[in-house]
Protein backbone atom coordinates (compact mmCIF):
# COMPACT_ATOMS: atom_id res chain seq x y z
CA UNK A 1 0.00 0.00 0.00
CA UNK A 2 2.54 2.38 0.84
CA UNK A 3 4.38 1.63 -1.94
CA UNK A 4 1.32 2.41 -4.36
CA UNK A 5 1.37 5.72 -2.47
CA UNK A 6 5.08 6.22 -3.50
CA UNK A 7 3.98 5.60 -7.00
CA UNK A 8 1.32 7.70 -6.65
CA UNK A 9 2.81 10.60 -5.59
CA UNK A 10 5.64 10.26 -7.80
CA UNK A 11 4.03 10.40 -10.96
CA UNK A 12 1.88 13.36 -10.04
CA UNK A 13 4.37 15.37 -8.65
CA UNK A 14 7.71 14.64 -8.56
CA UNK A 15 8.01 13.02 -12.02
CA UNK A 16 5.11 15.28 -13.18
CA UNK A 17 4.73 13.58 -16.49
CA UNK A 18 4.45 16.85 -18.69
CA UNK A 19 6.33 19.50 -16.05
CA UNK A 20 9.49 17.15 -15.67
CA UNK A 21 9.19 14.39 -17.83
CA UNK A 22 8.44 16.89 -20.92
CA UNK A 23 6.13 13.81 -22.32
CA UNK A 24 2.62 14.87 -24.04
CA UNK A 25 3.89 18.34 -24.72
CA UNK A 26 1.19 18.42 -27.61
CA UNK A 27 -2.11 18.66 -25.66
CA UNK A 28 -0.15 20.34 -23.09
CA UNK A 29 0.08 23.60 -25.73
CA UNK A 30 -2.90 22.63 -27.57
CA UNK A 31 -6.31 21.95 -25.33
CA UNK A 32 -4.68 24.30 -22.34
CA UNK A 33 -6.39 27.66 -23.64
CA UNK A 34 -9.50 27.42 -21.83
CA UNK A 35 -9.96 25.60 -18.29
CA UNK A 36 -13.15 23.55 -19.82
CA UNK A 37 -11.33 22.08 -22.52
CA UNK A 38 -8.50 21.51 -20.52
CA UNK A 39 -10.44 19.46 -17.69
CA UNK A 40 -12.94 17.63 -20.80
CA UNK A 41 -9.23 16.82 -21.98
CA UNK A 42 -7.41 15.66 -18.58
CA UNK A 43 -10.78 13.35 -17.94
CA UNK A 44 -10.47 11.72 -21.38
CA UNK A 45 -6.46 11.18 -20.74
CA UNK A 46 -6.92 9.25 -17.47
CA UNK A 47 -8.93 7.42 -18.72
CA UNK A 48 -7.10 5.88 -21.77
CA UNK A 49 -4.05 5.80 -19.23
CA UNK A 50 -5.83 3.40 -17.34
CA UNK A 51 -7.38 1.30 -19.77
CA UNK A 52 -3.75 1.02 -21.65
CA UNK A 53 -2.22 0.56 -18.88
CA UNK A 54 -3.79 -2.56 -17.99
CA UNK A 55 -4.42 -3.78 -21.68
CA UNK A 56 -0.69 -3.01 -22.54
CA UNK A 57 0.42 -4.60 -19.03
CA UNK A 58 -1.14 -8.00 -19.68
CA UNK A 59 0.01 -7.64 -23.55
CA UNK A 60 3.21 -7.36 -22.62
CA UNK A 61 3.56 -9.96 -19.48
CA UNK A 62 1.69 -12.49 -21.00
CA UNK A 63 2.45 -12.33 -24.59
CA UNK A 64 5.07 -10.49 -25.61
CA UNK A 65 7.93 -11.83 -22.65
CA UNK A 66 7.02 -15.43 -22.90
CA UNK A 67 7.97 -14.97 -26.59
CA UNK A 68 11.34 -12.85 -25.94
CA UNK A 69 9.36 -10.54 -28.40
CA UNK A 70 10.37 -7.29 -25.97
CA UNK A 71 11.62 -5.30 -28.71
CA UNK A 72 7.78 -5.43 -30.48
CA UNK A 73 6.99 -3.49 -27.36
CA UNK A 74 6.63 -0.04 -29.40
CA UNK A 75 4.51 -1.10 -32.42
CA UNK A 76 2.54 -3.54 -30.18
CA UNK A 77 1.57 -0.48 -27.29
CA UNK A 78 0.67 1.77 -30.48
CA UNK A 79 -1.42 -0.85 -31.49
CA UNK A 80 -3.39 -0.71 -28.27
CA UNK A 81 -3.68 2.78 -27.50
CA UNK A 82 -5.03 3.37 -31.16
CA UNK A 83 -7.14 0.74 -30.56
CA UNK A 84 -8.41 1.97 -27.23
CA UNK A 85 -8.38 5.61 -28.25
CA UNK A 86 -11.04 4.24 -31.31
CA UNK A 87 -12.95 2.42 -28.30
CA UNK A 88 -13.13 5.81 -26.33
CA UNK A 89 -14.80 7.89 -29.28
CA UNK A 90 -17.01 5.48 -29.78
CA UNK A 91 -17.94 5.00 -26.43
CA UNK A 92 -18.42 9.06 -26.23
CA UNK A 93 -20.27 9.71 -29.30
CA UNK A 94 -22.87 7.38 -27.93
CA UNK A 95 -22.85 7.64 -24.41
CA UNK A 96 -21.67 11.56 -23.81
CA UNK A 97 -22.39 13.80 -27.32
CA UNK A 98 -21.48 16.36 -25.51
CA UNK A 99 -18.13 15.27 -24.13
CA UNK A 100 -17.13 14.50 -27.57
CA UNK A 101 -18.63 17.68 -29.42
CA UNK A 102 -16.34 19.32 -26.58
CA UNK A 103 -13.30 17.44 -26.91
CA UNK A 104 -13.93 17.27 -31.05
CA UNK A 105 -10.45 16.95 -32.85
CA UNK A 106 -8.09 16.40 -29.21
CA UNK A 107 -9.65 13.25 -28.69
CA UNK A 108 -7.80 11.82 -31.77
CA UNK A 109 -4.65 13.18 -30.62
CA UNK A 110 -4.39 11.02 -27.42
CA UNK A 111 -3.28 8.80 -29.86
CA UNK A 112 -0.21 10.33 -30.58
CA UNK A 113 -0.16 11.33 -26.69
CA UNK A 114 3.73 10.19 -25.71
CA UNK A 115 2.52 10.10 -22.38
CA UNK A 116 0.59 7.65 -23.00
CA UNK A 117 2.72 5.55 -24.56
CA UNK A 118 5.43 6.96 -22.13
CA UNK A 119 4.05 5.54 -19.41
CA UNK A 120 3.65 2.01 -21.27
CA UNK A 121 7.17 1.67 -21.71
CA UNK A 122 7.81 2.68 -18.43
CA UNK A 123 6.52 0.38 -15.99
CA UNK A 124 8.03 -2.29 -18.14
CA UNK A 125 11.53 -0.77 -17.47
CA UNK A 126 11.11 -0.71 -13.75
CA UNK A 127 9.20 -4.00 -13.55
CA UNK A 128 5.75 -2.97 -11.66
CA UNK A 129 3.16 -5.42 -11.21
CA UNK A 130 -0.31 -5.27 -12.53
CA UNK A 131 -1.23 -3.28 -9.88
CA UNK A 132 1.27 -0.73 -10.04
CA UNK A 133 1.45 -0.57 -13.47
CA UNK A 134 -2.30 0.05 -13.45
CA UNK A 135 -1.61 3.04 -10.31
CA UNK A 136 1.07 4.26 -11.87
CA UNK A 137 -1.09 5.09 -15.37
CA UNK A 138 -3.50 6.54 -13.83
CA UNK A 139 -1.50 9.03 -11.20
CA UNK A 140 0.34 9.57 -14.68
CA UNK A 141 -2.99 11.17 -15.87
CA UNK A 142 -3.26 12.89 -12.52
CA UNK A 143 -0.02 14.83 -12.93
CA UNK A 144 -1.48 15.33 -16.39
CA UNK A 145 -4.82 16.73 -15.43
CA UNK A 146 -2.59 19.10 -12.44
CA UNK A 147 -0.64 20.09 -14.80
CA UNK A 148 -3.01 21.27 -17.88
CA UNK A 149 -5.08 22.56 -15.47
CA UNK A 150 -2.29 24.82 -13.60
CA UNK A 151 -1.34 25.96 -17.08
CA UNK A 152 -4.66 26.60 -18.64
CA UNK A 153 -5.29 29.05 -15.27
CA UNK A 154 -1.93 30.99 -15.98
CA UNK A 155 -2.79 30.93 -20.26
CA UNK A 156 -6.13 32.72 -18.86
CA UNK A 157 -4.84 35.30 -17.41
CA UNK A 158 -2.00 35.62 -20.11
CA UNK A 159 -4.55 36.81 -22.38
CA UNK A 160 -5.34 40.34 -21.27
CA UNK A 161 -1.69 40.98 -20.19
CA UNK A 162 -0.18 43.21 -22.27
CA UNK A 163 2.64 41.47 -23.94
CA UNK A 164 5.45 42.66 -26.34
CA UNK A 165 4.91 41.92 -29.66
CA UNK A 166 7.82 39.43 -30.35
CA UNK A 167 6.27 36.90 -27.61
CA UNK A 168 2.88 37.33 -28.62
CA UNK A 169 0.87 34.08 -28.92
CA UNK A 170 3.58 30.99 -28.78
CA UNK A 171 6.55 32.73 -27.52
CA UNK A 172 5.19 33.82 -24.32
CA UNK A 173 3.19 30.50 -23.87
CA UNK A 174 6.38 28.12 -23.79
CA UNK A 175 7.72 30.92 -21.34
CA UNK A 176 5.38 30.35 -18.89
CA UNK A 177 5.38 26.31 -19.30
CA UNK A 178 9.24 26.69 -18.44
CA UNK A 179 8.42 28.56 -15.44
CA UNK A 180 5.62 26.61 -14.60
CA UNK A 181 7.98 23.75 -14.74
CA UNK A 182 10.57 24.91 -13.02
CA UNK A 183 8.57 25.16 -10.35
CA UNK A 184 8.09 21.70 -10.21
CA UNK A 185 11.30 21.21 -9.99
CA UNK A 186 10.67 22.34 -6.33
CA UNK A 187 9.18 18.66 -5.85
CA UNK A 188 12.11 16.81 -6.70
CA UNK A 189 13.01 16.71 -2.99
CA UNK A 190 10.17 14.88 -2.20
CA UNK A 191 11.61 11.94 -2.50
CA UNK A 192 10.01 9.29 -0.65
CA UNK A 193 12.11 6.19 1.51
CA UNK B 1 10.83 -20.11 -37.86
CA UNK B 2 11.87 -17.47 -35.70
CA UNK B 3 10.08 -14.97 -37.77
CA UNK B 4 6.90 -16.58 -37.72
CA UNK B 5 6.05 -16.27 -34.15
CA UNK B 6 6.50 -12.33 -33.58
CA UNK B 7 4.39 -11.94 -36.99
CA UNK B 8 1.47 -14.08 -35.99
CA UNK B 9 1.16 -12.13 -32.42
CA UNK B 10 1.37 -8.90 -34.29
CA UNK B 11 -0.99 -9.43 -36.88
CA UNK B 12 -3.15 -12.01 -34.33
CA UNK B 13 -3.56 -8.68 -32.35
CA UNK B 14 -4.66 -6.64 -34.80
CA UNK B 15 -7.29 -8.79 -36.31
CA UNK B 16 -8.42 -9.13 -32.65
CA UNK B 17 -8.33 -5.54 -32.34
CA UNK B 18 -9.67 -4.85 -35.49
CA UNK B 19 -13.03 -7.11 -35.19
CA UNK B 20 -13.26 -5.73 -31.67
CA UNK B 21 -13.28 -2.36 -32.84
CA UNK B 22 -16.05 -2.87 -35.63
CA UNK B 23 -18.09 -4.96 -32.95
CA UNK B 24 -17.93 -1.79 -30.66
CA UNK B 25 -18.95 0.73 -33.31
CA UNK B 26 -21.56 -1.60 -34.34
CA UNK B 27 -22.61 -1.61 -30.43
CA UNK B 28 -22.77 2.15 -30.20
CA UNK B 29 -23.63 3.04 -33.81
CA UNK B 30 -25.23 6.56 -33.44
CA UNK B 31 -27.79 7.24 -36.01
CA UNK B 32 -26.61 10.04 -38.19
CA UNK B 33 -28.91 11.72 -41.10
CA UNK B 34 -26.71 10.36 -43.95
CA UNK B 35 -27.58 13.63 -46.25
CA UNK B 36 -25.12 15.14 -43.34
CA UNK B 37 -22.07 13.29 -44.86
CA UNK B 38 -23.02 14.09 -48.40
CA UNK B 39 -22.93 17.98 -47.85
CA UNK B 40 -19.60 17.18 -45.55
CA UNK B 41 -17.89 15.37 -48.98
CA UNK B 42 -19.54 18.60 -50.80
CA UNK B 43 -17.93 21.39 -47.96
CA UNK B 44 -14.11 22.28 -49.01
CA UNK B 45 -12.85 20.16 -45.93
CA UNK B 46 -10.38 22.14 -44.66
CA UNK B 47 -11.47 22.77 -41.04
CA UNK B 48 -10.66 25.84 -40.79
CA UNK B 49 -13.26 27.17 -38.57
CA UNK B 50 -14.11 30.03 -40.66
CA UNK B 51 -17.96 29.48 -40.46
CA UNK B 52 -18.18 29.57 -36.97
CA UNK B 53 -18.89 25.88 -36.36
CA UNK B 54 -15.88 23.63 -34.86
CA UNK B 55 -15.21 22.85 -38.57
CA UNK B 56 -16.74 21.14 -41.37
CA UNK B 57 -18.24 18.07 -39.97
CA UNK B 58 -19.97 20.87 -37.50
CA UNK B 59 -21.24 23.22 -40.35
CA UNK B 60 -22.42 20.29 -42.19
CA UNK B 61 -24.49 19.14 -39.11
CA UNK B 62 -25.83 22.56 -39.03
CA UNK B 63 -26.65 22.83 -42.37
CA UNK B 64 -28.72 19.78 -42.32
CA UNK B 65 -30.31 20.07 -39.07
CA UNK B 66 -30.94 23.84 -38.59
CA UNK B 67 -30.95 24.67 -42.23
CA UNK B 68 -27.90 27.13 -41.92
CA UNK B 69 -27.02 28.30 -45.13
CA UNK B 70 -23.89 26.80 -47.14
CA UNK B 71 -22.71 30.03 -47.78
CA UNK B 72 -21.34 30.59 -44.25
CA UNK B 73 -18.52 28.56 -45.60
CA UNK B 74 -16.26 31.59 -47.41
CA UNK B 75 -14.07 28.72 -48.87
CA UNK B 76 -16.10 26.73 -51.23
CA UNK B 77 -17.41 29.78 -52.95
CA UNK B 78 -21.03 30.32 -55.30
CA UNK B 79 -20.95 27.00 -56.84
CA UNK B 80 -20.46 24.48 -53.71
CA UNK B 81 -23.38 26.88 -52.40
CA UNK B 82 -25.21 25.89 -55.29
CA UNK B 83 -24.41 22.38 -55.18
CA UNK B 84 -25.26 22.22 -51.50
CA UNK B 85 -28.62 24.10 -51.84
CA UNK B 86 -29.60 22.10 -54.51
CA UNK B 87 -28.97 19.38 -52.59
CA UNK B 88 -30.80 20.22 -49.66
CA UNK B 89 -34.18 21.57 -51.75
CA UNK B 90 -32.99 25.14 -50.70
CA UNK B 91 -33.56 27.78 -53.50
CA UNK B 92 -31.08 29.47 -54.62
CA UNK B 93 -31.76 32.75 -53.62
CA UNK B 94 -32.44 32.32 -50.62
CA UNK B 95 -29.12 32.42 -50.19
CA UNK B 96 -28.22 35.98 -49.75
CA UNK B 97 -24.86 36.80 -49.06
CA UNK B 98 -24.11 39.01 -45.30
CA UNK B 99 -21.31 40.88 -44.56
CA UNK B 100 -20.74 42.54 -40.92
CA UNK B 101 -20.67 46.56 -40.49
CA UNK B 102 -19.56 48.38 -37.88
CA UNK B 103 -22.83 50.55 -36.49
CA UNK B 104 -20.38 53.40 -35.49
CA UNK B 105 -18.90 56.16 -36.95
CA UNK B 106 -17.20 57.92 -33.66
CA UNK B 107 -13.89 58.60 -35.02
CA UNK B 108 -11.16 60.54 -33.10
CA UNK B 109 -12.67 63.58 -35.10
CA UNK B 110 -16.16 63.14 -34.30
CA UNK B 111 -16.23 61.79 -30.64
CA UNK B 112 -15.65 63.44 -27.64
CA UNK B 113 -13.62 61.62 -24.70
CA UNK B 114 -14.60 61.11 -21.28
CA UNK B 115 -11.06 60.27 -20.18
CA UNK B 116 -7.78 58.82 -21.44
CA UNK B 117 -7.50 55.06 -21.47
CA UNK B 118 -3.64 53.94 -21.05
CA UNK B 119 -4.84 50.23 -20.46
CA UNK B 120 -4.56 46.74 -22.55
CA UNK B 121 -5.13 47.43 -25.67
CA UNK B 122 -8.38 44.99 -25.74
CA UNK B 123 -11.82 46.32 -26.14
CA UNK B 124 -12.67 44.00 -23.20
CA UNK B 125 -10.86 45.10 -21.02
CA UNK B 126 -11.41 48.85 -21.92
CA UNK B 127 -14.98 47.99 -21.23
CA UNK B 128 -14.51 47.44 -18.03
CA UNK B 129 -13.86 50.79 -17.11
CA UNK B 130 -16.45 52.55 -17.08
CA UNK B 131 -17.60 51.27 -20.50
CA UNK B 132 -14.71 52.82 -22.48
CA UNK B 133 -13.03 55.96 -22.27
CA UNK B 134 -15.26 57.60 -24.91
CA UNK B 135 -17.95 59.91 -23.95
CA UNK B 136 -20.73 57.71 -26.45
CA UNK B 137 -20.99 54.80 -24.06
CA UNK B 138 -22.30 52.70 -26.90
CA UNK B 139 -19.64 53.56 -29.93
CA UNK B 140 -17.18 51.87 -31.13
CA UNK B 141 -14.08 51.52 -28.70
CA UNK B 142 -11.43 51.11 -31.85
CA UNK B 143 -8.90 48.89 -29.76
CA UNK B 144 -9.54 46.26 -32.55
CA UNK B 145 -10.48 42.80 -30.63
CA UNK B 146 -12.81 42.45 -33.99
CA UNK B 147 -9.51 42.95 -35.98
CA UNK B 148 -7.95 40.07 -33.64
CA UNK B 149 -10.47 37.59 -34.34
CA UNK B 150 -11.33 38.01 -37.91
CA UNK B 151 -9.95 35.13 -39.43
CA UNK B 152 -9.78 37.14 -43.00
CA UNK B 153 -7.90 40.33 -42.50
CA UNK B 154 -11.05 42.24 -43.53
CA UNK B 155 -11.12 44.89 -40.05
CA UNK B 156 -9.06 48.03 -39.66
CA UNK B 157 -9.23 50.63 -37.37
CA UNK B 158 -9.43 53.50 -39.14
CA UNK B 159 -9.02 56.60 -36.90
CA UNK B 160 -10.15 54.66 -33.94
CA UNK B 161 -13.40 53.19 -35.51
CA UNK B 162 -13.07 49.58 -37.10
CA UNK B 163 -13.64 49.44 -40.19
CA UNK B 164 -14.63 46.27 -42.48
CA UNK B 165 -12.96 45.61 -45.29
CA UNK B 166 -16.43 44.65 -47.58
CA UNK B 167 -14.15 42.77 -50.22
CA UNK B 168 -12.59 40.73 -48.09
CA UNK B 169 -15.43 40.07 -45.09
CA UNK B 170 -17.19 36.84 -46.03
CA UNK B 171 -20.03 37.35 -43.22
CA UNK B 172 -18.43 34.88 -40.68
CA UNK B 173 -19.63 36.67 -37.85
CA UNK B 174 -16.67 36.38 -35.13
CA UNK B 175 -16.42 39.95 -34.99
CA UNK B 176 -20.03 40.09 -34.23
CA UNK B 177 -19.71 37.51 -31.23
CA UNK B 178 -16.63 39.07 -29.81
CA UNK B 179 -17.42 43.16 -30.19
CA UNK B 180 -18.15 43.55 -26.36
CA UNK B 181 -20.10 46.79 -27.37
CA UNK B 182 -22.33 44.65 -29.69
CA UNK B 183 -22.10 47.28 -32.14
CA UNK B 184 -21.18 44.53 -35.04
CA UNK B 185 -24.22 43.37 -37.19
CA UNK B 186 -24.51 40.98 -40.35
CA UNK B 187 -26.50 42.50 -43.27
CA UNK B 188 -27.15 41.69 -46.19
CA UNK B 189 -24.22 43.12 -48.87
CA UNK B 190 -27.39 44.25 -50.88
CA UNK B 191 -28.80 46.53 -48.66
CA UNK B 192 -26.74 49.33 -49.12
CA UNK B 193 -27.84 52.41 -46.39
CA UNK B 194 -27.40 52.04 -42.88
CA UNK B 195 -27.31 53.77 -40.07
CA UNK B 196 -23.39 54.31 -38.58
CA UNK B 197 -24.74 54.95 -35.20
CA UNK B 198 -25.58 52.93 -32.30
CA UNK B 199 -26.34 55.23 -29.53
CA UNK B 200 -29.57 54.91 -27.69
CA UNK B 201 -29.23 57.96 -25.29
CA UNK B 202 -31.65 61.22 -25.61
CA UNK B 203 -31.23 63.48 -28.64
CA UNK B 204 -29.24 66.28 -26.56
CA UNK B 205 -27.10 63.75 -25.01
CA UNK B 206 -25.95 61.83 -28.25
CA UNK B 207 -25.18 64.98 -29.92
CA UNK B 208 -23.21 65.87 -27.45
CA UNK B 209 -21.21 62.68 -27.10
CA UNK B 210 -20.73 62.46 -30.91
CA UNK B 211 -20.97 64.69 -33.81
CA UNK B 212 -22.43 62.35 -35.96
CA UNK B 213 -24.75 60.15 -33.89
CA UNK B 214 -28.28 59.65 -34.40
CA UNK B 215 -30.78 61.83 -32.29
CA UNK B 216 -34.00 59.63 -33.17
CA UNK B 217 -35.14 63.03 -35.16
CA UNK B 218 -37.66 60.72 -37.31
CA UNK B 219 -36.28 62.86 -40.46
CA UNK B 220 -35.55 59.57 -42.45
CA UNK B 221 -38.24 57.49 -40.88
CA UNK B 222 -40.42 60.45 -42.34
CA UNK B 223 -39.20 60.45 -45.30
CA UNK B 224 -38.76 56.70 -46.54
CA UNK B 225 -41.17 55.78 -48.98
CA UNK B 226 -41.43 52.21 -47.62
CA UNK B 227 -41.44 52.73 -44.05
CA UNK B 228 -38.38 50.75 -43.88
CA UNK B 229 -37.03 52.94 -40.83
CA UNK B 230 -38.34 52.05 -37.19
CA UNK B 231 -37.13 54.86 -34.68
CA UNK B 232 -37.11 53.10 -31.29
CA UNK B 233 -34.99 53.35 -28.23
CA UNK B 234 -33.76 56.81 -29.52
CA UNK B 235 -31.95 55.06 -32.55
CA UNK B 236 -33.29 54.88 -36.43
CA UNK B 237 -32.91 50.86 -37.62
CA UNK B 238 -33.22 50.28 -41.19
CA UNK B 239 -34.73 46.94 -42.01
CA UNK B 240 -33.07 45.61 -45.06
CA UNK B 241 -35.48 43.24 -46.06
CA UNK B 242 -37.45 46.23 -46.46
CA UNK B 243 -34.84 48.83 -47.72
CA UNK B 244 -34.96 49.70 -51.56
CA UNK B 245 -31.84 52.08 -51.60
CA UNK B 246 -33.75 55.42 -52.58
CA UNK B 247 -31.31 56.80 -50.79
CA UNK B 248 -34.02 59.68 -49.63
CA UNK B 249 -32.85 59.17 -45.94
CA UNK B 250 -29.37 60.12 -46.68
CA UNK B 251 -29.96 63.26 -47.96
CA UNK B 252 -32.42 64.49 -45.17
CA UNK B 253 -30.07 62.98 -41.86
CA UNK B 254 -28.85 66.22 -40.30
CA UNK B 255 -26.53 64.28 -38.55
CA UNK B 256 -24.67 62.32 -41.46
CA UNK B 257 -25.14 59.30 -40.05
CA UNK B 258 -26.85 57.29 -42.55
CA UNK B 259 -24.77 56.69 -45.48
CA UNK B 260 -24.71 54.35 -48.60
CA UNK B 261 -22.20 51.60 -47.32
CA UNK B 262 -21.92 50.35 -51.31
CA UNK B 263 -20.60 53.53 -52.35
CA UNK B 264 -17.41 52.41 -50.22
CA UNK B 265 -16.93 49.58 -52.54
CA UNK B 266 -17.52 51.06 -55.51
CA UNK B 267 -15.47 54.05 -54.88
Amino acid sequence: MKELLAILIGAVLVENFVLSKFLGICPFLGVSKKTSTAVGMSGAVIFVLVLSQAVTWLVNHYLLVPYELEYLQTIVFILVIATLVQLVETFLKKMIPALYKALGVYLPLITTNCAVLGSALLFVERNYSFIQAVVFGFAAGLGFTLALILFSGVRERLETCDIPEAFKGMPITLIAASLVSISFMGFASLILP
Amino acid sequence: MSVIIPVAIVSGLGLFFGVGLSIASKVFEVKTDERIGKVREMLPGANCGACGFSGCDGLAEAIVNEGVSPDRCPVGGASMVKKISEFMGMAANEVVKKEARVMCNGTCDNAQLKYKYEGIRDCHAANLLAGGAGSCGYGCLGLGSCKEVCPFDAIVIENGVARIIQEKCTGCGKCVAECPKKIIHLVPVTSGFTVFCSNKEKGAVARKACKVACIACRMCAKVCPVNAIDVSDNLAVIDPEKCINCGECEKVCPQNCISDSRARVLA
